[in-house]
């Protein structure tokens, strides 16, 4: 199943100079995408098939790349357990932006979803929970009306139904195209968070690369406990945006996971691998149970206990 | 009616005589007494805090400085918080809210500050709690935009019972400038993001942002001080004990369905 969710378009390899499976590459070569992974934070090449079987993990630096949605369902998610909240909504264009609605058009093509975030009930290892994936595939998962408003029913229906909130944070920050409307999403889904807390119910934040902008001054650093996938980009201002304020360059590990957890912003770093059981365990600890029964209607999401 | 546009608009609110809250505080306010720190790490000048009497009615207020010169400007760092600004805020309106006392934010930044020390500090975990606090902080909240409302920075002191916002001031998801070097790749563009991007107090009535637009002298604050800051107190009288006498439950209620409802999507 992993494999087949994983599928790429294989082409034929003639090149012989490229003998070891991973090999450091310079900037200047260019890499055939869809055969060759370039690790963005090492630079080490590698086959995409490998790449993939390893859950698109940079075996060289452990560097957890971007997911489709799709994938981090999969990945997450029991089998057969996942419905879907929302499934069809979709923005408008607030400020009148020029081809705004084209552009998110095109991204609904490619993304197979009407926004940055799909969100619904799920259950991982038997723990009935509500998730939401951002997936920055979509427009850099930059947070407007649909992805504000999903958020904050999502943390709604979970108030409502003393379930636990598991988001993956993925984002660029607030949408410009929506201009006011989109700031105001950080205001409506902090919100709700905290009315989540005031009833007593769990709310674990992923963060996954990037965690940035708006979205790290909002929901994104608001969980009761908050996981980070290893060597992923999280924090407030863009990089290049800081280095031009204070003129000097930033240090390697500036605005890493491994940065958040140094300076007391996240609670652990956790593996793809392990994720599904870490999650699990924390819910486990917060005394939810595992008995919450079937979830009917729920479309297949992997076949393995991962 | 005002008739300026939005970029006209911005240079008057970036106009070197345009007067700041350390002119308008003494002038509506009586009393004041500054209180300092976040309690964490340290005091940002870029917040000013304290208790005042409004009309002897006791508020804490909670305000964002720009400087008149370079000298204060250096002090307050231009308006740009570091996450112990927004922190020294959430302190002092923990405090309002024990002693039942109304907070009244004024707004006036380009946005948080970016750098180094204020990323190692959380400059975005400040912010969300900043957020997610304010909203069930169980005393009445009024913000007051005075001249820039700059992003998340601003939006920290904004979840409120009533947003007011003076005739001029613009408060927009980022600075016109970077809107139009994000979406457009060039920075050059200001002015026609800044005309595009619906950040004056109308249009913000409109989105439900802004429920108040408050008169600045004929031409801009700057020409008349007394006069803004006047009809600035007016206006936080009137909303102070008006918002004061809501049931809290209701109040609260009231303030979640303010953000609550503002998107704009179908299904």
């Amino acid at each position: 199943m992993l494999e087949d969710l994983f599928k790429v378009v294989r082409a034929r390899f003639n090149d012989e100079s490229i003998s070891e499976k991973t090999e450091k590459a310079s900037d200047d070569v260019s890499i055939p995408q869809d055969l060759l992974f370039k690790c963005p934070r090492c630079g080490t090449v590698v086959y995409m098939e490998d790449f993939e079987k390893n859950r698109k993990v940079c075996a060289n630096c452990n560097y957890h790349a971007r997911l489709k949605w799709q994938e981090r369902l999969m990945l997450t998610a029991d089998t057969d357990s996942f419905v879907e909240f929302d499934r069809n909504m979709t923005g408008k264009n607030p400020i009148g932006f020029p081809d705004y609605e084209k552009k998110v058009r095109e991204m609904q093509q490619k993304c197979d979803t009407k926004e940055a975030v799909v969100t619904g009930l799920c259950e991982i290892h038997g723990y009935r929970c509500v998730i939401g994936i951002m997936d920055s595939n979509f427009m850099m998962a930059s947070m407007g009306s649909v992805v504000g408003e999903k958020i904050t029913r999502a943390f709604e229906y979970a108030t409502e139904n003393k379930l636990p909130v598991i988001l993956f944070t993925a984002s660029g920050g607030a949408r410009m195209q929506e201009g006011i409307v989109s700031l105001m999403q950080m205001a409506k889904t902090s919100g709700a968070i905290a009315r989540h807390n005031q009833a007593g119910q769990l709310y674990v934040t992923v963060l996954t690369d990037p965690t940035t902008g708006g979205i790290n001054a909002s929901f994104a650093s608001l969980g009761d406990i908050i996981i980070a996938e290893p060597k992923v980009l999280v924090g407030f201002a863009g990089r290049r945006v800081i280095q031009d304020t204070i003129k000097q360059q930033l240090p390697d590990d500036f605005q890493t996971a491994e940065f958040m957890l140094e300076n007391g912003f996240a609670d652990m770093i956790v593996e793809r691998t392990m994720m599904r059981r870490t999650l699990a365990r924390i819910m486990k600890l917060h005394n939810y149970s595992r008995d919450a029964g079937y979830i009917s209607g729920g479309v297949k999401t992997h076949e393995k206990e991962v | 009616m005002n008739k300026l546009t939005a970029t006209e608009r911005l240079s008057l609110i970036r106009h070197k005589n345009r007067p700041t809250v350390s002119d308008y505080i003494p002038v509506i306010f009586n009393n004041f007494l500054e209180l300092h720190g976040d309690r964490h790490y340290g005091d940002d000048h870029a917040v000013l805090g304290g208790i005042a009497t409004l009309n002897s009615i006791p508020v804490t207020i909670v305000a964002q400085v720009k400087g008149r010169n370079i000298e204060e400007n250096k002090r307050t760092n231009f308006s740009m918080p570091h996450p112990e600004g927004y922190r020294k805020a959430l302190r002092l309106a923990k405090e309002a809210e024990k002693f039942h006392r109304p907070v009244i934010c004024l707004v006036d930044t380009p946005g948080a500050f970016c750098g180094i020390e204020a990323e190692k500090r959380g400059q975005g975990e400040a912010i969300a709690r900043n957020l997610m606090e304010f909203m069930t902080l169980k005393t009445p909240v009024i913000t007051v935009i005075l001249g820039e409302g700059g992003s998340g920075g601003a939006l920290a002191l904004s979840v409120c019972d009533e947003l007011a916002m003076l005739e001029n001031a613009l408060y927009s998801v980022i600075s016109p400038r970077g809107f139009a070097s994000i979406l457009w790749k060039d920075p050059g563009r200001e002015k026609e993001a800044c005309e595009l991007m619906k950040i004056t107090a109308e249009d913000l009535v409109g989105f439900g942002v802004c429920d108040k637009i408050i008169s600045e002298a004929a031409g801009g604050a700057q020409n008349d001080m007394r006069l803004t800051a006047s009809n600035i107190g007016e206006y936080l009288c009137e909303a102070v004990t008006r918002i004061s006498k809501t049931d809290i439950d209701i109040m609260l209620e009231n303030r979640y369905n303010r953000f609550r409802k503002i998107g704009m999507f179908e299904e």
